[in-house]
């Protein structure tokens, strides 16, 4: 019996060490949607969603995954990978950020305006929720190449509208990301091709307040 | 200064299936059209009203930089394909790829990581800098190498634009086919 348990124990110590060695490894994995690959349609195909949730942002963790090991930021959390890094670890930590943001803002059966605090601010800076909108999409049509356009929240819990190019994040200049539109043309191509405007003026129709109010901190 | 899209060599299915007929109709017919459109809508009352593509590119920024170098970012880029591409360069030109490179297949896998590392959108260009030498250049967006004094010989756009409906997310599988369609008789004269 004791020349058995000496084994066992060794087992044991054995799964404590692999299991907390993979808990120390930070490893950031895809986010699952709260809705299908084609419940966007016909706002957003499910042949885009397929690419884009699939195959970009899957490309974006799996590379950030590899890239952090042995850095400074193998065990950080994302935000202050975004806020610390630059070069290919921002790239891929921005995109998983902006992704992750983009993609959890929207829903089958949204709350199509806000309400509460979060609709007081936008009226009280922009007048009504159309100048809003309109100001909104006039950034996204006026961000050259890949990029972003964001509702973000100041420190004073004022909303900016920020241009960012290819995987900038409003995180790094002290604001709170909102709202996360993508123009970089992967997001569209398929099914709006050329036409950034009319992608703009379409995902209203899924875009979900209830997150959004929720990130502003109703 | 009135700028026109330029009539493309070839048929718009005659690349295909590197690059589909329908690639062509929104890259040629839609995106370089715009930024024709764009230009010349931008300069008049400017000092870049009568002023040639090239001293604007050289010489402005902000829109009227990003929509000039895209019209003639465009018109490079669609005048070196040819149906019956996939030739080989000869002559100077295959002697400087040599040179700078070690071999013309070592220039083309070290072209195609240049225009699969560019992150966003852009170009990657072959240059021939102030030496008569070759090198490569990674440019962002509407980014033009004739900006830093380097002479351009030969382009392959990554924007998603130029790849997306035929290769989605693959821009290396597009990058490897488009040789096959690269008219290396042009590229020499430009060299």
């Amino acid at each position: 019996m004791k020349t058995l348990r000496i084994p066992r124990l060794s087992v044991w110590l054995l799964f404590f060490v692999i299991a907390t060695n993979s808990m120390a490894q930070a490893t950031f994995s895809l986010p699952k949607l709260p809705y299908a690959n084609n419940a966007l349609e016909p706002v957003i195909s499910e042949q885009t969603m397929n690419l884009h949730y699939g195959k970009h942002l899957q490309g974006y963790i799996t590379n950030l995954n590899k890239l952090i090991v042995g850095t400074a930021f193998e065990q950080a959390d994302l935000i202050s990978i975004v806020k610390q890094s630059d070069g290919a670890i921002f790239n891929n930590a921005g995109q998983t950020l902006n992704h992750n943001l983009y993609f959890l803002q929207f829903s089958a059966t949204p709350k199509l305006v806000p309400t509460g605090v979060l609709f007081d601010r936008i009226i009280q800076q922009w007048g009504n929720f159309d100048s809003f909108k309109m100001e909104f999409e006039n950034a996204g049509m006026g961000v050259f190449g890949s990029g972003w356009v964001w509702l973000a929240k100041t420190d004073n819990g004022e909303l900016r509208i920020v241009k960012e190019l290819n995987a900038g994040n409003p995180v790094t200049k002290n604001m709170e990301p909102l709202l996360g539109v993508d123009v970089w043309e992967h997001a569209y191509y398929l099914d709006y091709q050329n036409v950034r405007a009319k992608h703009l003026s379409e995902l209203w129709k899924i875009i979900d307040w209830n997150v959004i109010e929720q990130r502003y901190g109703e | 200064m009135k700028f026109e899209l330029p009539q493309l060599p070839y048929a718009k299915n005659a690349l295909e299936p590197i690059i589909s007929e329908k690639t062509l109709e929104f890259h040629y017919g839609k995106h370089h059209q715009a930024y024709v459109t764009n230009l010349n809508n931008l300069i008049p009352g400017t000092q870049f009203e009568n002023a040639d593509l090239e001293t604007i590119i050289k010489e402005s920024d902000g829109g009227i930089f990003n929509n000039a170098a895209q019209v003639w970012n465009h018109t490079f880029y669609f005048e070196q394909f040819s149906p019956n591409g996939d030739n080989e360069p000869t002559g100077a030109l295959l002697d400087a790829i040599n040179e700078s490179f070690g071999s013309f297949d070592v220039f083309k896998s070290t072209f195609v990581t240049a225009g699969v590392t560019t992150f966003g959108s852009g170009w990657a260009w072959l240059v021939k800098n102030a030496q008569g030498k070759l090198e490569i250049v990674k440019e962002s967006n509407a980014g033009n190498p004739m900006t830093k004094g380097l002479i351009p010989i030969f382009t392959f756009d990554v924007w998603e634009h130029a790849y997306y409906l035929d290769y989605q997310n693959r821009r290396p599988d597009h990058l490897a086919e488009l040789w096959k369609i690269v008219d290396w008789k042009i590229v020499e004269k430009r060299f």
